[in-house]
């Protein structure tokens, strides 16, 4: 692979930053979504939630399905494979997807191997739930990363957690001495080089947005106030009274994060928000898949 | 000197990095109250341009940048900056400044795939590194806009009188001369 293009993807994240990517089903809903202020959708045949309540194995969507969304949005369109399929993501190349997720919203096809995103020209971004994660994902290729969260259920908590725990071994990095920075290296199972960047530069050397569990304007402003550069909405919109009403919020939301006033007056009459599923309750644990 | 950089969406703080490095201060623009008379330019950033123009105007920020726009405050825009600038988009029925008399593609080189980075020679600056991210391209130019660049005989960097705009990224690179190029260019206001 010509080296500068895992450069141009993680600059494409870059562009994406401040800004909210929403998970869409149809083209009627990448429009929504891209009228309300998306700056990219994930196009997939179910949001989590709904995975997440039919159960049996979740796969790739239909190339078909995701090229009506493509045809339907100006803004650039993801779509998820699952963990370790390569074919999965050479299928969403071949369809010159913007973005690749190879998430664990999706049943694994792997449990052992990601796939070698080094090995494919178009971008891909992973879920982590702490440094050693992200860093692992960012060795094998991925241009951005996203907190893993608990998806589908409309609970911030797990979002919150992977968030905190990546950035306070972000600021232990940067507080190590640089004869320390060997034996981190091999603590976190990455390349010692990453390492170095970490404690250099105070941050991962790909964008990070949040993900999992973000259902309203207060949500994502909190996981942008935790350090997360821009917000996945899955469920929390579609599954929503308004989708359209809630979507603007959360993207004015996202620029405004630090302006409590104005968050008061986003949240005001959105209608019901989903109803959302606490971590005690749900038998399924997507972030325990791939580590 | 200050610069104020739209901090709406996309990659304002890659602008603010390089001004800082050239010893440039600058004010993040995120709402109506930030847009003071202080400013000696501003920079619309690289981002999605359907998402900066909706929140300009959901800021109250439309109107007052478009008429300080026209009143001479010089602007830099870069990729969607370019977008927002323009009298015309060739395929999206959305026009926002229209303080730029040029009409310009979006997306014009495809998907992320068609993404490129090259070396291009730029009217008095000289070669610089080019970012190009699913990038536009201006299709035609009317009178008195001065062309910067051209790549593969498609126009991608313009000036007319104190507004600047290029469709690729100078502040994805460590080279400082465009951003350099247009404080000289608020420095003569």
């Amino acid at each position: 692979m010509e080296n500068n293009r895992s450069e141009l993807n993680r600059n494409l994240a870059q562009m994406l930053k401040g800004g909210v990517i929403m998970d869409v089903t149809t083209p009627e809903q990448a429009k929504i979504a891209e009228e309300a202020g998306a700056c990219a959708v994930m196009a997939l045949e179910r949001i989590p939630a709904d995975i997440r309540a039919a159960g049996g194995v979740s796969r790739m969507s239909d190339p078909k399905m995701i090229k009506g969304i493509q045809n339907a949005v100006s803004i650039p369109v993801m779509a998820k494979c699952r963990i370790g399929h390569i074919a999965e993501a050479q299928i969403l190349q071949a369809i010159e997807i913007d973005y690749i997720d190879e998430s664990e919203v999706l049943s694994p096809a792997d449990d052992k191997y990601h796939i070698d995103k080094n090995a494919f020209a178009v971008p891909f971004v992973c879920g982590a739930r702490d440094l050693g994660e992200a860093l692992r994902r960012v060795t094998e290729g991925a241009s951005m990363i996203r907190t893993k969260g608990e998806p589908g259920t409309g609970d911030v908590v797990q979002a919150v957690r992977h968030m905190r725990m990546m950035q306070s071994e972000i600021r232990k990095v940067v507080s190590m001495r640089g004869d320390e920075l060997y034996e981190e290296a091999k603590t976190l199972c990455v390349p010692y080089d990453l390492v170095k960047f970490v404690h250099e530069h105070g941050k991962l050397p790909v964008v990070n947005f949040a993900a999992g569990g973000v259902a309203t304007p207060a949500d994502a402003a909190l996981m942008m106030q935790l350090g997360a550069e821009g917000v996945f909405v899955g469920s929390g919109i579609f599954k929503s009274g308004n989708p359209a009403k809630r979507a603007r919020a959360i993207v004015q939301a996202v620029t405004n994060f630090d302006n409590p006033k104005l968050l008061a007056e986003l949240s005001e009459d959105l209608g019901e928000a989903m109803v959302g599923i606490n971590e005690n309750e749900i038998k399924l644990i997507m972030e325990e898949r791939g580590k | 000197m200050k610069i104020g950089v739209f901090a709406l969406q996309g990659a304002f703080i890659e602008h603010e990095r390089a001004l800082a490095k050239l010893g440039v201060e600058t004010a993040e623009i995120r709402r109506r109250a930030h847009f003071t008379d202080g400013l000696d330019g501003v920079i619309l950033p690289g981002g999605e341009s359907t998402v900066q123009g909706k929140l300009m105007r959901e800021e109250g920020l439309f109107e007052p940048v478009k008429q300080a726009i026209e009143g001479g405050l010089p602007v830099f825009g870069t990729c969607a900056g370019l977008i927002l600038l323009a009298n015309e988009l060739t395929n999206d029925k959305n026009v926002y400044f229209a303080a730029l008399d040029v009409s310009v593609k979006r997306n014009a080189y495809g998907r992320q795939l068609g993404s490129f980075r090259t070396a291009l020679p730029v009217k008095g600056v000289g070669e610089v590194e080019a970012v190009f991210i699913r990038a536009p391209y201006i299709e035609r130019t009317g009178k008195g806009v001065e062309v910067l660049a051209t790549y593969a005989e498609k126009i991608v960097a313009v000036r007319r009188g104190r507004i600047l705009a290029t469709a690729f990224h100078p502040e994805l690179t460590d080279d400082l001369r465009l951003h350099e190029y247009f404080i000289g260019m608020a420095k003569q206001r």
